[in-house]
């Protein structure tokens, strides 16, 4: 694609297949305490 | 649904539901954002028109845009709503708590969300008793799950420093024959580090928060002691040595800003100047008539500051001095699963926080608020018809955030601010949300840049 750069992201799609284990950090246990965000976290998924 | 935004120097494109970020140029700009509105003859005539290229060439660009569409990269319809069935019959467990051993502080901040870590009750300091059994209820509570998390809370945790030492032998303790593995957190505003605390914090914490408004005014002007001196002096020499000593570890100064350092950059620069290269800069959390609180004529100013941050950290990564900031971390490929990404922050339901006295409040924020008392560590939780409230807070239960494009990186907002700003926990609190929206914008262009410089490296 000549206009186009398309970012790698995960794919969410195939998240909803494999995901939901809970293991990763709660949104709020970090630096902030004041605010909801999760697409800086980590996915901890062993099975991933 | 897409987003589309300039930035940086860049043409961005995000698709909401599938969270792909798009890079494109001026060309590809206009006719993403043209697709849906009319047939494909007018907008390959207007392409060419406007940019003065041949059909064919806006045919290929079209015909790029159509691939990316089957692909489920662009304007992809989100169809995760079942999937919150998944959540609800998922087992419900507790894995994290904020752990308030101590209701009373150091210091005498006029803007602390907890009326001077007392939250608006008595002074009181956590008993390693109570601490005890909080960690017991916690391990109890956590079903199968492997990570839990405990944030050392207060007021100032290191007033009460030897029960905290004491929970974490303990925890470690019980880890290994309950198959958990425990993450420690201090946050702490420094008045107490020492020698001490240090070699503990280094070897027990996953991550240390350290609370510094930057400039030495702006720090002084709130965070002083009971006395009414600044505690800059004090704090910032031990945070030197503190974070020296850590190593690569992680910890993250955290600044607040407020209506009176709207140009917050300045004091990120001087935490830069003192060394420290992770940061956290957030705005107060206040009643809206208080003086310092954030005004809608702020908005505009935060947004360029929020822009100035992001080209501050492009020059220094180039200048091989990067530094990183908690809200510009972004995970593309490896961050949260749909699951995460639509089940709200968590709180009162995998994350609870715990008083002095053992009581049971759905995040840190509550506490103090008997509307939101739980019930306590050793009877568990009595009421869940509070915790099913929490439960159902996420990416779908509030109107305005079906239509946001940044739903699935802000999972429906906090709480906590909802019910500040509209007195109930599923409302929104919209100024939050602009300035959610602007971090988000700035840190997808930091990936973007990344990618782009990289690629022109290669
Ligand atoms: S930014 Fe606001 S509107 Fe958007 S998803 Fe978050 S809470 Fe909802
Ligand atoms: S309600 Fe807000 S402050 Fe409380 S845990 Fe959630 S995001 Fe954090």
């Amino acid at each position: 694609m000549k206009r186009i750069v398309t970012m790698k992201t995960r794919d969410l799609k195939a998240s909803a297949k494999n995901g939901g284990c809970g293991e990763c950090q709660t949104s709020c246990q970090s630096a902030c305490k004041t605010s909801c965000g999760v697409a800086n976290q980590k996915c901890e998924n062993k099975a991933k | 649904m897409i987003h589309s935004y300039k930035l940086g120097g860049y043409n961005i494109v995000l698709d909401t539901a599938s969270a792909s970020v798009h890079c494109v140029d001026d060309i590809a700009y206009d006719a993403i954002n043209a697709y849906k509105t009319g047939p494909r003859e007018k907008l390959v005539r207007d392409i060419c028109e406007k940019y003065g290229i041949d059909k064919s060439e806006a045919e290929e660009c079209l015909n790029d845009i159509a691939a990316l569409e089957s692909e489920g990269k662009l304007f992809s319809e989100d169809d995760y709503k079942p999937n919150l069935d998944f959540l609800e019959k998922r087992a419900p467990v507790i894995k994290a708590l904020c752990l308030h051993v101590a209701h009373t502080c150091n210091l005498n901040c006029e803007y602390c969300f907890a009326a001077q870590g007392k939250y608006h009750g008595e002074r009181a300091l956590m008993s390693f008793e109570v601490g005890k059994r909080a960690l017991d209820f916690l391990i109890e509570s956590s079903g199968n799950r492997h990570n839990l998390e405990v944030d050392f809370f207060g007021g100032e945790p290191l007033m009460n420093f030897e029960v905290v030492k004491r929970l974490v032998a303990y925890a470690r303790e019980r880890e290994k024959e309950c198959g958990k593995h425990f993450r420690f957190t201090l946050t702490t505003n420094g008045m107490l580090l020492d020698d001490e605390v240090t070699d503990f914090a280094n070897r027990e914490m996953d991550n240390v928060v350290l609370s510094l408004d930057g400039r030495k005014e702006v720090n002084d002007r709130f965070r002083k002691t009971v006395g009414g001196v600044g505690s800059y002096d004090t704090i910032v020499p031990k945070f030197q040595k503190f974070v020296k000593a850590r190593g690569d570890k992680s910890y993250y100064m955290r600044g607040t800003f407020t209506h009176f350092n709207t140009d917050f950059t300045e004091d990120i620069r001087t935490m830069l100047e003192l060394g420290f290269d992770q940061l956290s800069m957030e705005p107060v959390v206040c009643p809206p008539g208080d003086a310092y609180a954030l005004t809608d004529e702020d908005l505009p100013i935060l947004f360029e500051q929020y822009e100035k941050l992001a080209n501050m950290m492009r020059k220094r990564r180039d200048e091989g001095k990067p530094f990183t900031f908690y809200h510009y971390m972004l995970d593309l490929e490896g961050g949260p699963c749909v699951y995460k990404r639509i089940s709200g922050c968590g709180s009162g339901t995998e994350y609870v926080a715990v008083t002095p006295t053992g009581e049971l409040y759905p995040c840190h924020q509550f506490v103090g608020n008997p509307k939101y008392l739980l019930g306590d560590i050793y009877d568990g939780i009595k009421r869940k018809d509070i915790t099913d409230e929490f439960k159902k807070c996420n990416v779908y239960s509030r109107k305005e955030c079906d239509s946001c494009w940044a739903k699935l990186y802000c999972s429906g907002g906090c709480a906590a601010n909802a019910y500040n700003a509209t007195g109930n926990i599923s409302g929104v609190y919209k100024y939050g949300c602009e300035l959610f929206k602007k971090r988000m914008e700035c840190a997808i262009m930091l990936k973007v840049d990344e990618m782009m410089s990289s690629a022109e490296n290669v």
